[in-house]
C-alpha cells in the first residue's frame, strides 16, 4: 500500500455504475488521509436522440415512443405524454379511466421502489458488502438489537444485513416476488409492464371489469402486509448506521434543493387546460412544490413550468440558443418563454471525445430559475421520494384518509387491517437532512404512500363500475397547431413532456425524466450537478485504504437517487494513480480520470 | 455433432460452469434486464441458484444485478475477451449504432480503455467478444431489429446484431444468432429461450429451432390473432370502434393478424396481462418492421378495411344465427321445474303415485 499523506489526492473511478438503470461513470478524486471526497464529476455514455427522431411523426404516436426512453420506469413517460397530448387536444378522460392510471401509476411505484430498494439498492447495506467495507460495523451490526423485531422478525441488525444477500437471503428474494405480483398489478391496469398497451391519449383501453379491480384489490391487501414489516425493517437498518457511524448524515448531504412535480390525477378538478394548471396541480395526490432550504418556493405548475431552463457547459451538444427556432414564445397566460426551455429547445448532438476539463457527458444540465435571487438552481428529486413527501408535507394539501399531509411537517399513512396484521399508520416527518439515508428512507416510506393511494384509487374505480360509469375513453381530434405540456413524477422523481404540434405533426417533443436534473454535469456558470455535489465533500467511512478501496459510501451515495440513465456516473476504483499535489480540478486533461494505470 | 444426451437431474453435467455476460450498453432502455427480473417459467433465482435440473452452475454478469461495480465488474469483460471464461453466452440488450458515420467520440459505450482513457464503445466489445462466445442471443426488439431507436431520422444509425455482425453470422460453435424480439422481450419468453441454450451448450438439447429472422420456432410461430381472446369477435364481424371495449380491436390500430408474437396465449407475467386480451393495440413491437410499419400507431392497419369488410357480412350472419342458439342455450330445459309430475322421462314404478 502506498503512504498517501494529506493533501495528496488519488483519483479513484466506477465506470459503469453497476445496480443501477442505465450506462453512469464516477470520477472522483478522494483525500484519503482527510478521509473526504474532493472532487466528482458525473459522466454518462449513451446517447439514443428521441427528440429528434420524433419530429414530424403523428403526435398520437408519442406516448408509445416515449415510454421507450426508460426500461423500468417507461410508462411514466407514456402517462407524462398522455398528459401533454390531452392539453393539446383539449380533452380529459373519464373520470374511471383517470383512476385506472392512478392504480397503473401506483403499481408502478410500487414495483419499482421495492424492486430497487431490495434487490439493487439493499446490497449496499447487505451482510457481504458491510463485512467488506466496514468489518468494524459488521461487528456492532451482530450485537446490535433490532428494535422492531417482533414487527419484521429479524432479531439484529446483523440478521437484516444477512436477509439482504444477493440471492442468497430471504428478504432479497421476497421482494423479488413481490416485484412480481406488484408488477401483475400494473399489467391488470395497462397491459404491460414495462412499455403499457392500454393507455391512450383520452383514456385506457382497459376493460374495466369487476374482474380486473378485484384480482388488483387482492394483490394490494399482501403488499400492504409486506409493507407493514418492510417499513419498519428498513427504518432499523437505516437508523444503525447513524449510530454506528457517528458522522454518517454527512454522507451524500447536499443543500436542501428539492423538486416534485406532482403525481396522481384527481378527475374532479383536473381538465388538463393550461390556464388552470396551478388549480389542478394543486388537487394531485402528490403535491408538486420547489423546495429551497426547507421553504416552499412554490406549487404552482405554471410557476415550475415557465423557470425550466436546459443549460450546457460539459455536454456534448451544440448550442441552439442563437441558431434555433422559437416554437413558442409566450405561455397560454401570456408568460414569456424562454429560449432555454424545453417548449423551444433544439438537440444537436456534437459526439466527441470526453475531457473533464471541459465536455464529458451526454447529459444536458437543466436547472430551474429562483425568480427571487436570479439563480439557476440545480435542484435534485432526492431520488423521488423525498422530493415528494418533502414537497407535499409543506403543503398540506392531500388528504384522502389513508393519506394525510396536515401541515406540521409530517405526512401520515395508514394501511388497513390485512391477513395478519392490524391497521397501521406510519408517520414521515420532515428529516434533518437532504441525504443519502433520508432518500433511501423516504423510499421505504412512499412505497406505503403508493400503496395507501391505491386503496383509495381502487374504491373510487370500484364505485364508477358498481355506478355504471364505465365509459374509459373520450374522442379527439388532433389540432393544426397546438401546444402541450405533462407534470408527473417519474419513479425516481421529476418528469415533464413539452411538446409542440405544427400541421398536425409533432415539430418539437422534449421529454425531462429525472436523471438529468440528478446526474448532469457542470453547468455554463461551473454548477456541478447533484450528484456530483453530493459526493463531493462527502467523508469516507468506508474501513478500506486505496488499494482495495471499494466507494462503498459513494456508491451508496449514487444510488441514493435512484439513478435510471439510461446514461452514466464513473468513478476509479482499486489501485489509484496519486496526482500532483494540488487542488486544481483538471482530471489528468484530455485523459479524464480513467486515464492510464 | 453428437447427439444430445437426455436430461437427468440426478446426472451431473458434463460442463461444471456456464457465464452469461450480458450487455445493456446498445442503445437500449435496460426493459429487458428488467423484464427477466419478472420471469417465473423459469425465474433468475431458479437459474442461478441450481433449482433447474441438469444445468451447470450459471454465473451472471448483468449490470442492473451485479454485486460488483466499476473495474471488478469489468474483469468479467476482460476476462471473456481473454478466453478467460469458458463457455460463455454473451446476450446483448439495445440496438448497436453505427460509429462509423462521425468522426470522433462515441454513442454508446461501457468501461474505459486503460491506454486512450476513453469510452470503450459497445460495438468493439462486440467485436471483441462475438468471436469468443459460444451463443449469442439478441434479447429484445432494439438488439434483434434495431427497434425503436432505429426509427427513421435517427441520428445514431442504429441497427440490429445480425445487421452488424451479419445475417449468415456462426458463432464459434456453429449457432446462429438468436433473436428473441419484443420491446421489451417478454419475461418468459427470454428465460425460456436463455434456460435451452444453456442446455444446449451442457449437450442436453439439440439445436435450437429458429425461424428465418432467427427467432425460437416455438415461440414466434404463430400470430398474435391466433392466440387472441378477441378472435371470436373478429369471426363475427364484431368489432370495437373506441377505445375500452371488449371487441375485437383491428379497426382501432391492432395489427395482431400479421404479428408474430404469443403474448395473447401466455400473457405478460404469469398469464396476466397482455396486449389485445386486455384492451391494448398490438403495436407490431415484435416485428423487425417495426415501428415504423405500424405508424401511426393508433390508425386501422392497411388493408383492416378490406379484410374486415369481407368478414364483417359472413359474421353478421354468423352473430344472427349464434344468437338464436345462445338464446336458446341460456334457457333451462323444460323438465326442470318444480311441479307435481316427472317430466325428464324417465317412468318410474314405484314412486306410489301410479
Amino acid at each position: 500500500m502506498k503512504s498517501v499523506e494529506s493533501g495528496d489526492l488519488v483519483e479513484m473511478s466506477w465506470d459503469p455504475v453497476t445496480r443501477i438503470v442505465g450506462s453512469l461513470g464516477i470520477y472522483t478524486k478522494i483525500d484519503f488521509a482527510a478521509k473526504k471526497v474532493v472532487e466528482c464529476y458525473s459522466t454518462s455514455s449513451i446517447f439514443r436522440g428521441y427528440s429528434i427522431f420524433m419530429q414530424n411523426k403523428d403526435p398520437r404516436d408519442s406516448h408509445f415512443i416515449t415510454s421507450r426512453i426508460c426500461g423500468i420506469c417507461g410508462d411514466n413517460h407514456a402517462t407524462c405524454s398522455v398528459y401533454a397530448q390531452q392539453m393539446a387536444y383539449g380533452i380529459k378522460p373519464p373520470p374511471l379511466a383517470e383512476m385506472i392510471v392512478n392504480l397503473g401509476e401506483a403499481a408502478e411505484y410500487m414495483f419499482d421502489h421495492n424492486i430497487f430498494q431490495d434487490n439493487l439498492v439493499g446490497v449496499d447495506f447487505c451482510e457481504m458488502m458491510v463485512k467488506e467495507t466496514n468489518p468494524g460495523v459488521w461487528e456492532k451490526a451482530q450485537k446490535a438489537e433490532a428494535p422492531h423485531a417482533k414487527d419484521h422478525g429479524y432479531r439484529t441488525i446483523a440478521d437484516i444485513m444477512h436477509a439482504l444477500n444477493p440471492f442468497e437471503g430471504e428478504f432479497y428474494r421476497e421482494t423479488l416476488q413481490v416485484s412480481r405480483y406488484t408488477r401483475e398489478m400494473f399489467c391488470l391496469m395497462e397491459g404491460r409492464h414495462v412499455h403499457p398497451s392500454t393507455l391512450y391519449p383520452g383514456g385506457v383501453g382497459t376493460v374495466p371489469s369487476i374482474q380486473v379491480f378485484t384480482d388488483y384489490l387482492v394483490r394490494l391487501t399482501r403488499y400492504a402486509e409486506f409493507m407493514k414489516r418492510c417499513l419498519p425493517l428498513h427504518d432499523d437498518l437505516f437508523d444503525f448506521f447513524y449510530e454506528a457511524m457517528p458522522g454518517y448524515e454527512e454522507v451524500g448531504n447536499r443543500r436542501v434543493l428539492l423538486g416534485c412535480w406532482g403525481s396522481f390525477q384527481d378527475p374532479a378538478v383536473c381538465d388538463y387546460n393550461y390556464k388552470t394548471m396551478g388549480d389542478w396541480g394543486r388537487a394531485m395526490y402528490v403535491t408538486p412544490g420547489v423546495v429551497v432550504d426547507g421553504k416552499l418556493v412554490t406549487n404552482d405548475l405554471v410557476d415550475i413550468n415557465v423557470n425550466m431552463r436546459i443549460l450546457l457547459g460539459s455536454s456534448y451538444y451544440e448550442d441552439w440558443a442563437d441558431s434555433g427556432e422559437t416554437f413558442v414564445k409566450n405561455d397560454p397566460l401570456g408568460n414569456p418563454i424562454d429560449k432555454r426551455h424545453p417548449w423551444n429547445q433544439t438537440t444537436i448532438p456534437k459526439p466527441q471525445k470526453r475531457n473533464f476539463a471541459d465536455n464529458y457527458s451526454w447529459v444536458m444540465s437543466p436547472r430551474w430559475l429562483d425568480k427571487r435571487t436570479g439563480d439557476h438552481l440545480a435542484l435534485d428529486t432526492g431520488g423521488g421520494p423525498l422530493a415528494r413527501l418533502w414537497s407535499t408535507a409543506l403543503s398540506g394539501l392531500v388528504d384522502v384518509g389513508y393519506v394525510k399531509a396536515p401541515g406540521d411537517g409530517s405526512v401520515k399513512i395508514r394501511l388497513p387491517k390485512t391477513a395478519t396484521k392490524p391497521d397501521t399508520e406510519f408517520t414521515w416527518r420532515i428529516p434533518k437532512w437532504a441525504n443519502t439515508i433520508e432518500r433511501d428512507r423516504a423510499r421505504t416510506y412512499f412505497q406505503a404512500y403508493a400503496c395507501a393511494c391505491a386503496y383509495y384509487f381502487v374504491e373510487r374505480a370500484m364505485a364508477e363500475v358498481h355506478a355504471g360509469r364505465t365509459a374509459t375513453f373520450t374522442p379527439f381530434k388532433v389540432p393544426d397547431e397546438a401546444i402541450g405540456c405533462g407534470f408527473h413524477e417519474a419513479v425516481r422523481g421529476v418528469l415533464s413532456h413539452h411538446l409542440v404540434i405544427r400541421k398536425g405533426k409533432i415539430a418539437n417533443y422534449h421529454p425531462y425524466p429525472p436523471t438529468p436534473w440528478n446526474a448532469n454535469p457542470r453547468d455554463t456558470y461551473g454548477t456541478p450537478g447533484p450528484y456530483e455535489d453530493a459526493v463531493q465533500g462527502c467523508p469516507i467511512f468506508e474501513e478500506n485504504g486505496p488499494d482495495n478501496f471499494k466507494g462503498i459510501d459513494i456508491m451508496r451515495t449514487v444510488r441514493s437517487f435512484d439513478p435510471c440513465l439510461p446514461c452514466g456516473v464513473h468513478m476509479f476504483d482499486g489501485e489509484g494513480k496519486i496526482l500532483e499535489q494540488h487542488h486544481a480540478p483538471m482530471f489528468g486533461a484530455n485523459h479524464g480520470p480513467g486515464g492510464p494505470k | 455433432m453428437k447427439a444430445p444426451e437426455m436430461i437427468i437431474a440426478d446426472r451431473p453435467p458434463d460442463i461444471k460452469e456456464i457465464h452469461v455476460v450480458w450487455m445493456t450498453t446498445g442503445l437500449s432502455c435496460d426493459g429487458d434486464s428488467v423484464s427477466i427480473t419478472a420471469a417465473s417459467l423459469p425465474s433468475i433465482e431458479d437459474v442461478l441458484m441450481g433449482a433447474i435440473p441438469g444445468l451447470p452452475k450459471v454465473h451472471l454478469h448483468n449490470p442492473v444485478l451485479a454485486y460488483e461495480v466499476g473495474d471488478d465488474f469489468m474483469q468479467h469483460w476482460f476476462d471473456a475477451e481473454a478466453g478467460k471464461l469458458e463457455p460463455f453466452v454473451l446476450v446483448l440488450e439495445g440496438s448497436l449504432p453505427n460509429e462509423k458515420i462521425k468522426s470522433e467520440g462515441y454513442w454508446a459505450a461501457m468501461g474505459t480503455d486503460p491506454d486512450t482513457g476513453q469510452p470503450i464503445t459497445t460495438n468493439e466489445w462486440i467485436d471483441r467478444l462475438a468471436p469468443k462466445a459460444t451463443a449469442v442471443i439478441a434479447c429484445g426488439t432494439c438488439a434483434t431489429y434495431g427497434g425503436i431507436h432505429a426509427m427513421e431520422g435517427n441520428p445514431t444509425g442504429a441497427m440490429g446484431l445480425a445487421d452488424y455482425l451479419g445475417w449468415g453470422w456462426r458463432s464459434k460453435a456453429g449457432l446462429p444468432i438468436v433473436n428473441v424480439p419484443g420491446c421489451p422481450v417478454q419475461p418468459d419468453n427470454m428465460m425460456e429461450t436463455l434456460l435451452y441454450l444453456l442446455y444446449q451448450v451442457a449437450g442436453l438439447a439439440p439445436i435450437i429451432p429458429l425461424d428465418d429472422q432467427l427467432r425460437p420456432q416455438w415461440l414466434f410461430g404463430k400470430t398474435v390473432h391466433e392466440g387472441c381472446d378477441r378472435g371470436g369477435y373478429y369471426e363475427q364481424g364484431d368489432f370495437a370502434h373506441e377505445y375500452g371495449s371488449p371487441k375485437c380491436l383491428v379497426k382501432i390500430g391492432c395489427w395482431g393478424p400479421v404479428v408474430n408474437c404469443n403474448v395473447t396465449k401466455r400473457g405478460w407475467m404469469d398469464g396476466v396481462g397482455g396486449c389485445p386480451n386486455v384492451g391494448g393495440i398490438c403495436i407490431g413491437c415484435t416485428m423487425p418492421g417495426f415501428p415504423d410499419k405500424f405508424m401511426p400507431f393508433m390508425d386501422e392497419p392497411p388493408g383492416g378495411t378490406l379484410s374486415s369488410g369481407i368478414i364483417g357480412a359472413y359474421g353478421r350472419m354468423i352473430r344472427a344465427l349464434r344468437g338464436i342458439t345462445n338464446r336458446t342455450v341460456n334457457k333451462e330445459p323444460k323438465w326442470r321445474h318444480s311441479g307435481h309430475n316427472l317430466t325428464t322421462g324417465y317412468e318410474p314404478k314405484y314412486y306410489g303415485r301410479n
